[in-house]
């Protein structure tokens, strides 16, 4: 296969940033779109230019430290899944793709497609935990959960930060991210004890990081790898209405 | 001769006794201390969070943007622990005996035993974290079991039970965050250690956003870095996985213990290019339903599904009838090398064999297989556009578990004063082969329960002397160290790419010290590592600056640590005249092709100390008070 990378390229968040054409050939379908960049980032040294910078880790779907917007999609051409498990068998061939990072006021650029998702970390900081120290806990089964709600509580625990529903969303709402966390903590019993100290202060993290708004379009739901529920966005809206009442 | 410091008394009692009789600091003393841990993966948030907890001031670093990421959230399968919930005659005991006996008698007794003793308490811990394990429908945990052991002693949380745990350890170490009793330092590489008067007193980092170096100082140190199997570029590691940190203090004193211990897993997604970054392994869960088979006939060139049955040699379950598809990892690997390099593989590359779900969709419905491992079945039709509830999967081994690492003590110390090695990073207790969903269980452990209980006793004397300071000599003189490696780097400007050494010493690496090794293949494998280094050394070109984020200089530092600790991989592989667990050196078999170990001459760990270039081996005998080696048969 034979594409055209255009590829958002940015030293640093302070000076602007311009798309550059990259043409690449010998390109293999079972390839993944992350190893095309690789075999990009090589010719580029043996031409002595300097390597793309884009993020990654695990490079199997599940760290959330890859995404970049493809062809105007985060993530690429599919719905729920991550950039790390696109492969090049999703393009054709001489076909052109575009390649941006995130683009939210709150994900400063750090370098070409990469983004400063500390926001993120910061709302978690804010509460989104158990209170309990090492070496308090009960023994396991003397707290009974019902299968269905565990069940309900890994669906959203399964987030994995990538940050795509915030990158999709027209206003750059942190409200998917931020109900998922809550949603996973607020429904087991353990969690419940905090349920609205914690759905006060992580919602208000969320505004400080200037996030926008959720206007329920449901973009990120169907970007998101992980197919998080916007249903936890209902979920977080009642448990602040509760809670700001019973403050 | 290697002293342990295993406590004195039963083996029931070990650890009981030693932190009844270990010294303690009082907590007015501990806001005075500081503790510099490397690394946020299971082993390192749970140290970090917990210290944070008792009141030390502690400095946190990982190179992912975010703690969240450490490579411990890629754990499919579970963590393991003797609670014996399904009454299937699980206990403490049990646990460690298969432990030991898994690792093929090449771990300690006490530190396996305390594995057992802690498992329990710490699904109880995770639990009060939030962690979603897995229920029954009347809300009690539900087990399953894992390859190498009879019982069903695995909690999961879906095919999520590794980014669950982590997920837990990130909150909490986030709460300390808050309360600011622990800074983290995200994208921030530890790059070298510092000792002064023989203790290690603190670490020189690099912010790989900025490229800025800068020193940190502490009372003790602790590695939480993880696993090195990336030294194959091929592995089911995350990309940025690497072996620097430990590599550093190794050149600084730390012994290095059995370097060559690699877990080889048996089912990843088999190689389909050259140009491959990584290999996906699916959860060995899989392996509770599926059955593995080859056609009968070398090179049958026939789909899958037009094989009969009586085509099909089902080699694991022929050969060790009792364990079956569940024989531990070691012998299912090594038996899959067998069958591919025999003409029996399968695939593309003719690499892989299969994992069949037929007759498990027969017995139980695709319904019961879909709730089992429908996650795993779709990430497969991702990767490989192929649907394998109708046809079956096919896998491959990969590397996947360092089980070697820095040596450590029974208090998770390294040979270095002060400097602590903790989850997959060091040696401890997996022996020659970790069992399924125990490290996890080890990293977890390391990090929340034993490392905050044993670092005190080191501390409390350490109060006494002078604190370190960063604008002591060592300091300086390290960091400059550091600036000029990486300028000479940067100045090399030669005619290959980083990612053409790695895969020049991935092969070298998989072909010799793999799942079998000979002297001829390690000597001719150490005599080209050589050549690499210097090669790499005269000839790789690293573009960009240092002042910046640039990925390429990050890899090429990785690389070059990398090329070195092969060469001792090769060494230690050479040096070990028996066949035990993942290392089967192909001179010491049986006749049916079993590994044969060497108790008399071998039962030790060998611990490798560095100077200038050259390596000395040490050893820890291995004393079996409570259980004596046995042939590991699974027949
Ligand atoms: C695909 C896969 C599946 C697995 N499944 C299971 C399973 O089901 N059950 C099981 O028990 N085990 C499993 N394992 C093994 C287990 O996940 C790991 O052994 C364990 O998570 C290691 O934890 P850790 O904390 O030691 O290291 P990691 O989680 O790897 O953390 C390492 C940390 O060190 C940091 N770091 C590294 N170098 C530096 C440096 N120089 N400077 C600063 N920071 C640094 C990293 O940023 C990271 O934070 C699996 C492993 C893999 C690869
Ligand atoms: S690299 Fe980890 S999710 Fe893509």
């Amino acid at each position: 296969m034979r594409v055209t990378f255009k590829i958002w390229r940015q030293d640093n968040s302070k000076v602007d940033g311009q798309f550059v054409e990259y043409e690449l050939e010998n390109i293999s379908r079972d390839m993944s779109f992350l190893e095309a960049l690789d075999m990009l980032n090589e010719s580029l040294v043996l031409k002595g230019e300097k390597v793309i910078a884009y993020d990654y880790d695990c490079r199997e779907g599940i760290c959330g430290q890859c995404g970049v917007f493809i062809n105007g999609r985060a993530h690429g051409p599919h719905a729920n899944t991550t950039t790390c498990q696109l492969h090049m068998r999703s393009f054709s061939d001489n076909q052109v793709i575009t390649v941006e990072p995130w683009r939210a006021k709150s994900f400063p650029i750090i370098k070409d497609l990469v983004v400063d998702r500390s926001a993120l970390d910061r709302i978690v900081e804010s509460g989104g935990y158990i209170t309990a120290k090492t070496g308090t806990a009960p023994e396991a089964n003397s707290i009974l959960i019902g299968k269905e709600v565990a069940d309900l509580s890994m669906d959203s625990a399964a987030c994995i930060g990538c940050g795509a529903c915030i990158a999709t969303c027209k206003n750059a709402s942190a409200a998917l991210f931020t109900s998922a966390k809550l949603t996973h903590l607020n429904l087991l019993p353990q969690g419940k004890v905090e349920e609205g100290r914690r759905t006060l202060s992580m919602t208000k993290q969320m505004e400080l990081e200037d996030f926008g708004h959720c206007s329920f379009t449901g973009a990120c739901e169907i970007e998101c790898p992980e197919g998080i529920s916007i249903s936890n966005i209902a979920r977080m809206n009642f448990s602040l209405l509760k809670a700001k009442l019973l403050k | 001769m290697l002293d342990a410091k295993i406590p004195n008394g039963e083996l029931k009692s070990k650890w009981s006794t030693y932190q009844a009789e270990s010294k303690l600091l009082n907590p007015a003393n501990r806001k005075k201390v500081s503790i510099i841990v490397v690394g946020s993966g299971l082993a390192g948030a749970g140290a970090a969070a917990t210290l944070g907890e008792l009141g030390y001031n502690v400095d946190c670093f990982c190179y992912q943007d975010s703690a969240r990421r450490a490579h411990s959230v890629a754990a499919q399968g579970g963590v393991n622990a003797a609670k014996n919930y399904q009454h299937d005659g699980d206990s403490v005991w049990r646990m460690f005996y298969d432990t030991l006996k898994g690792g093929d008698f090449r771990s300690r007794e006490a530190n396996v035993y305390r594995l057992a003793e802690l498992s329990a308490p710490l699904i109880d811990h995770f639990t009060q974290q939030g962690v979603p394990f897995a229920r029954e429908y009347g809300g009690v945990l539900t087990n399953r079991s894992f390859g190498g052991v009879q019982v069903q002693r695995t909690f999961y949380a879906r095919g999520q039970t590794g980014q669950q745990l982590l997920l837990a350890a990130y909150s909490q170490l986030s709460k300390m965050v808050k309360q600011g009793n622990v800074k983290m330092h995200p994208r921030t590489e530890m790059l070298d250690l510092v000792i002064i008067d023989g203790k290690a007193k603190g670490v020189i980092t690099r912010n790989l956003e900025t490229g800025e170096l800068k020193k940190f100082m502490a009372n003790a140190v602790v590695l939480a870095t993880g696993g090195y199997s990336r030294v194959f570029r091929l592995s089911t590691l995350a990309i940025g996985c690497n072996g620097s940190a430990i590599w550093a203090a190794h050149k600084k004193g730390a012994f290095f213990a059995a370097p060559s211990f690699t877990q080889i897993h048996p089912t990843a997604l088999p190689q389909s290019s050259e140009l491959q970054s990584k290999l996906t392994l699916m959860s060995e869960s899989l392996r509770n339903d599926g059955r593995i088979w080859v056609p009968k006939k070398a090179g049958d060139s026939r789909k899958a599904n037009e094989i009969p049955e009586e085509d099909r040699d089902y080699y694991l379950e022929r050969k060790y009838p009792s364990f079956g598809n569940l024989a531990p990892r070691d012998i299912s690997s090594r038996s899959a090398k067998e069958q591919i390099d025999s003409g029996h593989g399968v695939g593309v590359l003719k690499n892989a064999v299969y994992l069949d779900f037929k007759h498990a969709i027969e017995r139980l419905g695709i319904e019961v297989i879909k709730d089992r491992y429908g996650n795993l079945f779709q990430m497969y039709e991702k990767i490989t556009g192929i649907n394998a509830y109708q046809e079956p999967m096919m896998i491959s081994p990969a590397a996947h578990f360092s089980m070697g690492g820095l040596w450590v003590d029974y208090e998770l110390m390294t040979t270095v004063p002060g400097l602590y090695a903790i989850g997959e990073c060091n040696y401890s207790d997996h022996g020659a082969n970790r069992l399924g969903a125990n490290s996890l269980l080890q990293a977890s452990i390391d990090g929340y329960f034993i490392l905050p209980n044993t670092i005190n006793n080191y501390l409390a004397d350490e109060m006494k002397y002078d604190q370190p300071d960063i604008s002591h000599d060592e300091f300086s003189k390290c960091l400059e160290e550091v600036e000029a490696r990486i300028k000479m780097l940067l100045k090399i400007d030669g005619l290959k790419t980083v990612d053409h050494y790695h895969r020049e010493l991935g092969k070298i690496m998989w072909q010799e010290c793999a799942m079998s090794r000979n002297k001829a293949g390690l000597e001719k494998a150490i005599s080209e590592i050589k050549e690499l280094k210097s090669e790499f050394w005269k000839n790789v070109k690293v573009t960009g600056s240092n002042n910046e984020l640039n990925p390429e200089l990050e890899k090429a530092l990785r690389l070059a640590d990398f090329i070195e600790l092969g060469e001792l991989m090769c060494l230690d592989a050479l040096q070990r005249e028996e066949s035990c667990g993942a290392h089967f050196r192909e001179e010491y078999q049986s006749p049916e092709g079993e590994a044969v170990r060497n108790d008399d001459e071998y039962s030790y760990v060998s611990a490798w100390e560095y100077s200038s270039g050259e390596y000395q081996l040490h050893r820890e005998e291995l004393n079996f008070e409570y259980i004596k080696p046995t042939i590991r048969s699974y027949k």
